[in-house]
């Protein structure tokens, strides 16, 4: 009885948490570089439609996944480079970013309205997928599922456990002091916000592949910005963002649950919920000055002008 | 410094400009029609099949008239500032396509007593404002005869947008219908709040057939929740186009919004000088609701009864809210051998009997 309905739900936990962990997670390294880019929500769309695309002309969603993080990544080198060489107004520039990216998907999906795709294949591990409740659960989900997991592995290790994390986190905190001892500041913003573009990129290939396998205007509906919030936050530890993000999902998904049980809750109550929990604990972590202050990268926004 | 960010809004704000202005044309002969959507036209949805109707008006009067579109008007202030510039640039006719641009929509008529206004699901008219709108309930009947002779495990699942008449309506004509053919019917509601997120609506069509539903339907705008069903094996009603390059095995049929009869009668009502200003509530009757292709997979006498049910509300024999019909609490609302008034139907705000849970409030 309780496996018959906890399993299905967390399935599609699981399905609508993913998209989110990969932009959390991109976003918490542009921001450990320093920098705000507003713009997931923007490149999480061309990723969906680059992805989408790719795929429709292929019949290969894994170079469909490829297509949206590329896509992510190229639109996310247009932020770089007009914030890094031209010094605009990372804030406006992000926003900027999210409204371009909006329109430009509209005009690129244009032809691929209404079309439909293999999606994303589910893996089917021998023996284990087999196993009642846990197997579908652990043993068969798309690759992407994994793969978001293991990103969180790789980008905790890469900032706390690697030279190069250790450089991205010292231009962050004080871009000045990593430009005196040497560092490329400009050069190594540019690689987290192409890697966090990317990231936003797969965020989207995931909504366009497997959590809805199809292409319509606008179809990531705020999901950028559920990702932007969940950054401050996991107070940018990509674990905290992980479970930021199946939190949220979680939530998401057992109050469509408990509408169908008949739980005499009202709806908007329970549509609110996520954001309100997101509020509730953002004002937890925020109420303690001195922790958002060392968690916040202190060069956060700031723009870094090489030549004084 | 502040300069390219300076640069930047700049840019935002040219390129604003000129959108607005590419729908400045000089005046010419042919009857300029505007048409403002609230959505994209590639929503594959409401705003989609506005644009169908518009396409429609072209292809019928040719060089007679020329067509302006403006889609994704948010309602508020920006619907008041488009629907004002199509109206001071030579648009003679206008279509108002959402709810939302009620009030927008009537205080640019004032300014504009010449212009002809349409506004769609709207209930405040004016001399020179029309409203129409289409009794998508009718639709629901049909749909939900079928539901209910389809259904295996006696639960019609239903993806909600807002708790407004018109979903309640569309809910409690599926109840009624379903149940006329199948006692043991119950409708499970869950409500999204949003007319439009894919990724949600499948989240919902997904909890929906986790919990026993093996009929999905949907009163929001894509097509995810058919794609759901046809993943997994239920069958889907699609909503306001037809969805069945989504589902072909699940898709037993739609209801489709259809407005190009009266967008090309109201256009031709202009030209000929004989517009007045009313109300229009579409059905079946006048073409402004239609039935997509029936699926092959549902039985043959059951498509002869949503047939005849169809062609019943076409000749006025058959209505959707037929008495008796009994809220929730078992108390008759419409009593036997009465229809639910039009004022009924337009301020629904209760669940029938056979649909489960609570109207939000």
């Amino acid at each position: 009885m309780i496996i018959e309905f906890v399993i299905p739900a967390l399935l599609t936990i699981i399905t609508a948490s993913t998209p989110l962990v990969f932009a959390a997670i991109g976003e918490i390294v542009v921001e450990k570089s320093g920098v705000l880019n507003l713009g997931v929500e923007g490149m999480m769309i061309v990723g969906a439609v680059g992805a989408f695309a790719v795929t429709v002309k292929t019949g290969n969603p894994y170079i469909g996944v490829i297509a949206g993080a590329f896509s992510g990544l190229l639109l996310s080198f247009i932020f770089g480079f007009l914030t890094l060489y031209l010094y605009s107004n990372q804030v406006a520039t992000g926003l900027a970013l999210t409204i371009f990216g909006v329109g430009l998907s509209a005009l690129l999906g244009h032809e691929f309205v209404g079309q439909t795709i293999n999606s994303l294949p589910k893996l089917n591990t021998p023996f284990f997928s087999d196993i009642r409740g846990l197997g579908p659960l652990v043993f068969e989900q798309d690759f992407m599922v994994y793969l978001s997991v293991f990103m969180a592995i790789l980008v905790t290790w890469f900032l706390m456990r690697t030279r190069w994390g250790l450089a991205l986190r010292a231009v962050g905190e004080n871009h000045d002091a990593a430009h005196s001892i040497g560092f490329s500041v400009t050069l190594i913003r540019l690689f987290a916000i192409l890697f966090g573009g990317a990231m936003a990129g797969l965020g989207g290939a995931y909504l366009s592949l497997a959590h809805t396998p199809l292409w319509v205007e606008n179809m990531s509906a705020g999901r950028g910005w559920i990702a932007l919030a969940l950054v401050v936050f996991a107070s940018w530890r990509p674990w905290r963002a992980f479970f930021g993000a199946y939190l949220f999902g979680g939530i998401t998904i057992i109050q469509l649950h408990a509408q169908g049980f008949g739980v005499d809750v009202p709806s908007q109550v329970l549509s609110m919920l996520p954001y309100l929990v997101t509020i509730i604990v953002l004002v937890m972590i925020s109420r303690d000055d001195f922790r958002i202050r060392i968690s916040a990268p202190a060069c956060l926004g700031k723009s870094f002008h090489p030549h004084g | 410094m502040k300069l390219p960010s300076i640069l930047t809004s700049l840019a935002i704000s040219a390129v604003s400009f000129l959108f607005l202005s590419a729908i400045t044309v000089s005046q010419a002969d042919p009857l300029k029609v505007g048409f403002v959507y609230v959505g994209p036209i590639g929503d594959h949805g409401w705003s989609y099949e506005h644009n169908e109707g518009r396409l429609a008006v072209e292809k019928k009067f040719g060089g007679k008239v020329k067509t302006t579109y403006v889609e994704k008007v948010p309602e508020g202030a920006d619907a008041q500032r488009v629907i004002n510039q199509l109206a001071s640039t030579g648009h003679n006719l206008i279509f108002t396509t959402s709810f939302g641009y009620m009030n927008p929509t009537l205080k640019v008529a004032k300014k504009h007593p010449k212009v002809h206004f349409e506004h769609a699901t709207g209930f405040k008219r004016d001399k020179n404002v029309s409203t129409y709108s289409g009794r998508f309930y009718e639709g629901r009947h049909v749909a939900g005869l079928i539901a209910g002779k389809m259904t295996k495990s006696n639960v019609i699942g239903y993806v909600a947008s807002f708790p407004i008449p018109e979903v309640i309506r569309g809910i409690n004509a599926v109840s009624i219908a379903a149940r006329s053919v199948n006692p043991k019917v119950k409708i499970k509601v869950v409500w999204v709040s949003t007319w439009f997120d894919p990724g949600k609506e499948a989240d919902a069509a997904k909890t929906l057939v986790d919990q026993g539903a093996d009929i999905i339907m949907q009163h929001t705008d894509s097509p995810a929740p058919v794609q759901v069903a046809e993943k997994r094996g239920v069958w889907a009603l699609g909503q306001a186009s037809d969805m069945t390059a989504f589902g072909p095995k699940a898709h037993l049929t739609a209801i489709i919004d259809n407005w190009a009869p009266y967008y090309i009668s109201r256009t031709q009502a202009v030209l000929d000088g004989t517009w007045k200003s009313g109300d229009t509530w579409g059905g079946f009757k006048s073409g402004m609701v239609l039935m997509a292709p029936y699926n092959k997979a549902i039985p043959k006498d059951v498509v002869a009864m949503a047939e005849k049910a169809r062609i019943g509300i076409i000749d006025g024999s058959v209505h959707a809210f037929t008495g008796p019909i009994k809220d929730q609490s078992g108390k008759i609302v419409v009593p036997a051998g009465k229809v639910a008034s039009d004022g009924m139907l337009l301020g629904m705000n209760f669940y029938v009997q056979g649909v489960e849970g609570k109207i939000p409030q």
